[in-house]
C-alpha cells in the first residue's frame, strides 16, 4: 500500500487545568481500518475533535498531514472539504426532514439558493444502494430505526466524498443484526478505497475489522499494534488500556458490613423511545449496610440507566424486577416513592439533572428534603440557611455565601452541593453516578472522604464510576456491567484492572460462545 | 465521552471573609443578586420624579394617584399570578379574554338572573378556577405547550364572551359589586381634614411592617445568621416607614382607601409569602429553573404546573370582575390586551424568560412602572400611538439590560 493517508504528530491540548492529550501520534494506512482503545476519558474524542476540526487549528500543538499535506482546518467544514468525515455517537439528523434533505444538509443540490429535487432524488438514490438502505428517500429520517440512521450518516459522508471516515462508537446504539450490518459496511468502503477511524470499546469488532490498533491512556499514545489473523489478542489491548497510575490517596477505611440494604433482583428496562432494546437487562445486585458497592462499565453499559431507572423509574420503561429494601419489597414508581425509602440517586450531570443553578446553595442543599426545614408546609428560612451554613462548612463549599447561585460554582464545589442535597436528605442508600467526573484532585480527595464517612456511618453506598482505580481505591466489591446486562462481580482483593476490563469488554456474542 | 475534563470557569468564586461585614459589602451583594429588581425600583422612582415635575405635581395628587391606582389594579392582579405561571416555565396568553369572560358571566348573572353579587362573585372565581383547571389539564398531564393552550384559550374565552353577550353590553350592576372597582372604604369617626379609616389602616400597616423587620431581625439572630449591619437596618426601617406615611397622607386627603388597593394588598402580602415561604411555591421555582433536576429531587411537577394555572385563573376571573366593576358594565371588548400588559410587566419586573426566576413584588413594580408611564404620558399629553411605542421600548430595555449584566457575570 502506499504511505498513510494520515499523520497525526505530537499533538497536545490542553483545557484550562487539564491537560487532555500529551504527545499523541497517529497514523492511519491507507485503505486500512484503524480502531482506537482506551477508557473512558482517555482523550479519543478530544484526538477526534482536534482532527476534524471542532478544536481549530491553534488551539492545540502538533502537526496533521492529510495524504501527506499539512492541514490547519479551522472549523468542521474545513476538514470535511478535505474528505474527513466525523460520525458522533449522538447522529446529528434533523428528525423531521426526509433522507435525501439530510443527506445533503450543508451540502446541498442548488442553483443560486434553490434546490433541484432530481439531483438531490436520484443522487440521494445512488448513495442509499451504496450504504445498503433500501428505504426510499423521501422517508422521514424520524421513521427509521437507529441502524438505518446510522446508514444515513454515513451516505452523508459519502455525499461529502468522504476519504476518511471516522466513526465514534457506531454500535453502541444497535442491536446485533443491525451492528453486523454495519461492520460489513465498513469492510465494503474500505475496499472501495476508504479509510475508517473507528472508536469501540467492543473489542471483537476490533479483532473483526480492524486493520490496527492505536491505545490511548491518559492522552498519551500507548501503543498502536497490528490486528488480524496472527495480530494481537483482546488480552494485549486490555493491558494496554488500563494501567492508569493510582495517582490519588483513598481513605483509609476498616469495612463494618451489616445487613443488606438494598436489593435489586431482575431488573429489566427498556430504551424510552426503541422498545426492542433492553438497555438494562435483567440485572441483580445488592449493597449492605457500611458497604461500598462500585458498577464498572463503559460508555452505553446500562450503569447509568439501571441507577435512575430505580430511582423511581426516572428513565425508559421498566418491564421487569423488584426493588428490596432491607428485605422487604417497595414500590419505587416516583421519585417521591423512592426517597420515601430510603434512596437517594447522586446524578452524573449535575448541571442538567442536579442543580437548579438559577438559585442559590442553600435552596438547592434543602430541595430533597424540604419537610425537614418547614412546619405544616412553611419553610423556615431561617433554619434553611444555617443547614446550608452547616454544609457549606463541614463540606468545605468555597463560595462567597450559602445564596450564591450554583451555576457560578466551580465543578468541584457544585458536585458538593449536591452531594450535601443528598446527605440531608438522610437515605440509607445512597447511589452515586460518576461522583468525581470534572473535578480537581483535592475536591476528589474532599469527596472520597466524605463517601468514606457515609459508610462508616452505615449507610449503603453504590458508586458508578467510570475511572477503574477509584473503583479499586473506594469500594469492597465492584460489579461490572457490559450491554446493559450484569458481567461479573469481584471482591476488592481478587481485583484488578485488568480483570474488571476484561469482564467490561464481555459482549453479548462472546458470551454466547462461551456458554 | 467525558474527555474535555473540567468545566471553563470564567470567574473564580474566593471565598470572603465572612463574620464582620462592611455595608458597601451587603449592598454590593444585594445588588449583585436582584439587579434587575433594585434596578427597576430606581427606574419605578426615576420614572414617578420625572413625571411629577413634568405634569406639574399632578401625578402625585391625591386624585390622580387613586385614579392611578384604580386604572391599573386589574393588570396588576393580572400581573401577579402571570409571574407564578412564568417562574414555572410556562405563559398565559389567555388571561385577558378570561376575564373578559368572567366580568361578562358576572353581568349575566347580576343584570339579567338578579342573583345576588356575593353569590355571582364566588360563582365568578369558580368558572375561573375551572377554566384554569382546564388549561393546566392540557398543560401538565398531556403535555401541549402552554403558548397553544392558553391560544386555543384566548380564542375560546373571547368566542365565549361574544355568545354570552350576543355583541351587547350589559349593565348595570349593583351598587355594592361596583364597589371593588371603584369603591373606597367607609368613613369613621370625628370629621377631620383627613379620611380617618385609612389614616388607621396606615398606622397598622407601619406597625406591623416595622414589627416583622424587628422581629425577622431578632429570629436571624438566634439562628446565628449574618445580618444587615445595625446602621443600614435603621435606614432601611426609615425608608419603609416614610414610604407608608407618604402614601397613607396621599390617599387620606381624597376619598380615602379604594378597596380594590386593600385586595391587592392581600393578594401582594398572600401570594409573596406563599411563593417564597411555602413548600409549593418553592417547587414552582425549582420547576422553573430546571425541571428535570426537580423531578429528581421528587417534585411532583406536573400537580404544581396544573395548580399555578388554577391560580392564574382565579386571579384572570378577579381581574375581570374588578375591570367590569369599575366600568359598570359586562362588556365584549373587556380585556383586550391585557394578557400583553400582564406579560411585559411580569419581564420588567425581573422575570426570566426561561423560568425559575422572579418574585410577585417584581411583578407589581413592573405593573407600576408600566401603569405611571401610561398615566404620565397622558397627562402631558403624548398620545396612545406613542405611548405603545415608549412601553415596547422599556420592555425591550429592561430585558436586555438584565440579558446584559447577566453575560457580564459570565455565568
Amino acid at each position: 500500500m502506499a504511505g498513510p493517508v494520515l499523520e497525526m504528530r505530537a499533538i497536545t491540548k490542553t483545557f484550562p487545568g487539564v491537560r487532555a492529550l500529551s504527545d499523541v501520534n497517529l497514523t492511519v494506512a491507507a485503505g486500512e481500518v484503524h480502531a482506537i482503545c482506551g477508557e473512558n476519558g482517555a482523550g479519543k474524542s478530544t484526538l477526534m475533535k482536534v482532527l476534524s476540526g471542532v478544536h481549530p487549528h491553534g488551539s492545540y500543538e502538533g502537526e496533521i498531514l492529510f495524504k501527506g499535506e499539512p492541514c490547519r482546518f479551522r472549523d468542521i467544514r474545513a476538514s470535511e472539504r478535505r474528505g474527513i468525515v466525523i460520525i458522533h455517537q449522538e447522529l446529528a439528523l434533523v428528525p423531521y426532514l426526509s433522507i435525501a434533505e439530510n443527506v445533503f444538509l450543508g451540502n446541498e443540490h442548488a442553483r443560486r439558493g434553490i434546490i433541484s429535487w432530481h439531483r438531490t432524488l436520484t443522487h440521494a438514490g445512488e448513495l442509499l444502494r451504496r450504504v445498503g438502505l433500501h428505504d426510499h428517500p423521501l422517508t422521514r429520517v424520524a421513521d427509521l430505526g437507529v441502524g438505518k440512521q446510522q446508514l444515513v450518516e454515513i451516505a452523508k459522508a459519502l455525499a461529502k466524498e468522504v476519504e476518511l471516515l471516522i466513526l465514534d462508537e457506531p454500535t453502541a446504539a444497535l442491536n446485533d443484526e443491525d451492528s453486523r450490518k454495519l461492520l460489513e459496511l465498513i469492510l465494503e468502503l474500505k475496499a472501495q478505497g476508504i479509510a475508517c477511524i473507528l472508536i469501540s470499546h467492543k473489542l471483537n469488532e476490533i479483532a473483526r475489522v480492524a486493520d490496527s490498533v492505536t491505545i490511548l491512556r491518559d492522552g498519551r499514545t500507548i501503543e498502536t499494534l497490528a490486528v488480524g489473523p496472527e495480530g494481537v489478542s483482546e488480552d494485549r489491548i486490555i493491558r494496554g488500556m488500563v494501567g492508569r497510575d493510582l495517582e490519588h490517596r483513598y481513605p483509609e477505611r476498616t469495612p463494618e458490613v451489616g445487613e443488606v440494604a438494598l436489593a435489586v433482583e431482575d431488573w429489566t428496562v427498556q430504551h424510552p423511545i426503541d422498545h426492542h432494546r433492553n438497555v438494562v437487562d435483567g440485572v441483580s445486585l445488592h449493597v449492605r449496610r457500611g458497604e461500598i458497592v462500585g458498577i464498572a462499565g463503559l460508555m452505553g453499559a446500562g450503569r447509568t440507566e439501571l441507577a435512575m431507572s430505580v430511582f423511581g423509574r426516572s428513565y425508559g420503561r421498566w418491564t421487569g424486577g423488584r426493588v428490596l429494601v432491607n428485605g422487604r419489597e417497595v414500590r419505587t414508581r416516583t421519585v417521591s416513592e423512592a426517597i420515601g425509602h430510603g434512596l437517594a440517586y447522586v446524578t452524573e450531570d449535575r448541571k442538567q439533572l442536579g442543580l437548579n443553578l438559577a438559585d442559590g446553595i442553600s435552596r438547592n442543599i434543602s430541595l430533597g428534603a424540604l419537610g425537614k426545614v418547614s412546619r405544616r408546609g412553611w419553610i423556615n428560612e431561617h433554619e434553611e440557611t444555617r443547614v446550608a451554613e452547616r454544609y457549606r462548612a463541614s463540606m468545605n463549599i468555597k463560595a462567597p455565601s450559602v445564596f450564591t447561585e450554583t451555576g457560578k460554582l466551580s465543578g468541584g464545589n457544585q458536585q458538593k452541593v449536591v452531594l450535601s442535597k443528598w446527605i440531608f436528605a438522610e437515605p440509607e442508600v445512597l447511589i452515586l453516578d460518576e461522583p468525581t467526573r470534572g473535578i480537581d484532585v483535592g475536591a476528589k480527595a474532599e469527596i472520597y472522604a466524605v463517601i468514606a464517612d457515609l459508610a462508616a456511618q452505615g449507610k449503603a453506598v453504590l458508586v458508578i464510576s467510570s475511572e477503574l482505580p477509584e473503583l479499586l481505591g473506594l469500594c469492597d466489591r465492584i460489579y461490572t456491567m457490559a450491554e446493559g446486562r450484569l458481567t461479573g462481580e469481584v471482591q476488592r482483593a481478587d481485583a484488578t484492572q485488568e480483570s474488571l476490563m476484561r469482564l467490561m469488554t464481555v459482549s453479548a456474542a462472546t458470551q454466547n460462545e462461551q456458554v | 465521552m467525558a474527555q474535555t475534563g473540567t468545566t471553563p470557569q470564567t470567574r473564580k468564586t474566593a471565598p470572603e471573609a465572612v463574620g464582620r461585614t462592611s455595608v458597601r459589602d451587603v449592598l454590593a451583594r444585594a445588588l449583585r443578586g436582584n439587579v434587575r429588581q433594585y434596578g427597576m425600583l430606581v427606574a419605578l422612582a426615576l420614572i414617578v420624579v420625572l413625571f411629577q415635575i413634568w405634569t406639574d405635581g399632578i401625578l402625585l395628587q391625591p386624585l390622580n394617584v387613586t385614579n392611578l391606582i384604580q386604572q391599573n389594579s386589574y393588570i396588576l392582579i393580572l400581573a401577579i399570578g402571570m409571574m407564578i405561571v412564568i417562574i414555572a416555565g410556562h405563559i398565559d396568553l389567555s388571561v385577558g379574554s378570561l376575564a373578559a369572560f368572567t366580568g361578562a358571566a358576572a353581568a349575566v348573572m347580576m343584570v339579567r338572573h338578579h342573583l345576588p353579587w356575593p353569590v355571582a362573585l364566588v360563582a365568578c372565581l369558580l368558572i375561573g378556577a375551572a377554566a384554569g383547571a382546564w388549561q393546566g389539564f392540557w398543560i401538565s398531564y398531556v403535555g401541549i405547550p402552554s403558548f397553544i393552550v392558553t391560544l386555543a384559550g384566548m380564542l375560546v374565552f373571547r368566542g365565549g364572551t361574544q355568545i354570552m353577550l350576543q355583541g351587547q353590553s350589559i349593565a348595570p350592576f349593583p351598587r355594592g359589586f361596583q364597589k371593588i372597582g371603584s369603591g373606597f372604604l367607609p368613613e369613621v369617626g370625628p370629621h377631620t381634614n383627613y379620611h380617618n379609616l385609612t389614616l388607621l389602616l396606615g398606622a397598622a400597616v407601619l406597625a406591623v411592617a416595622l414589627l416583622q423587620e424587628v422581629r425577622g431581625r431578632r429570629q436571624a439572630a438566634s439562628y446565628g445568621l449574618e445580618l444587615l449591619p445595625t446602621g443600614l437596618f435603621l435606614a432601611k426601617l426609615a425608608a419603609v416607614s416614610a414610604a407608608v406615611v407618604v402614601f397613607t397622607l396621599l390617599l387620606a386627603s381624597y376619598h380615602g382607601f379604594p378597596i380594590v388597593l386593600l385586595i391587592l394588598a392581600v393578594l401582594l402580602f398572600g401570594f409573596g409569602y406563599l411563593m417564597r415561604n411555602s413548600i409549593i411555591g418553592r417547587h414552582t421555582y425549582a420547576i422553573g429553573g430546571n425541571e428535570a433536576a426537580a423531578k429528581l429531587s421528587g417534585v411532583k411537577s406536573k400537580r404544581v404546573v396544573f395548580l399555578a394555572f388554577v391560580t392564574m385563573g382565579v386571579l384572570a376571573a378577579l381581574a375581570g370582575l374588578v375591570f367590569a366593576a369599575r366600568l359598570n358594565a359586562g362588556t365584549p371588548q373587556a380585556g383586550i390586551n391585557f394578557e400583553l400588559e400582564a406579560i411585559a410587566a411580569a419581564f420588567i419586573g425581573g422575570a426570566s424568560a426561561s423560568g425559575g426566576v422572579g418574585t410577585v413584588l417584581g411583578a407589581i413594580i413592573g405593573g407600576l412602572v408600566l401603569g405611571v408611564l401610561n398615566n404620565g404620558m397622558s397627562l402631558v399629553g403624548i398620545g396612545t400611538d406613542y405611548q405603545q411605542v415608549i412601553k415596547g421600548l422599556v420592555l425591550l430595555a429592561a430585558v436586555g439590560f438584565d440579558v446584559y449584566n447577566k453575560r457580564k457575570a459570565g455565568s
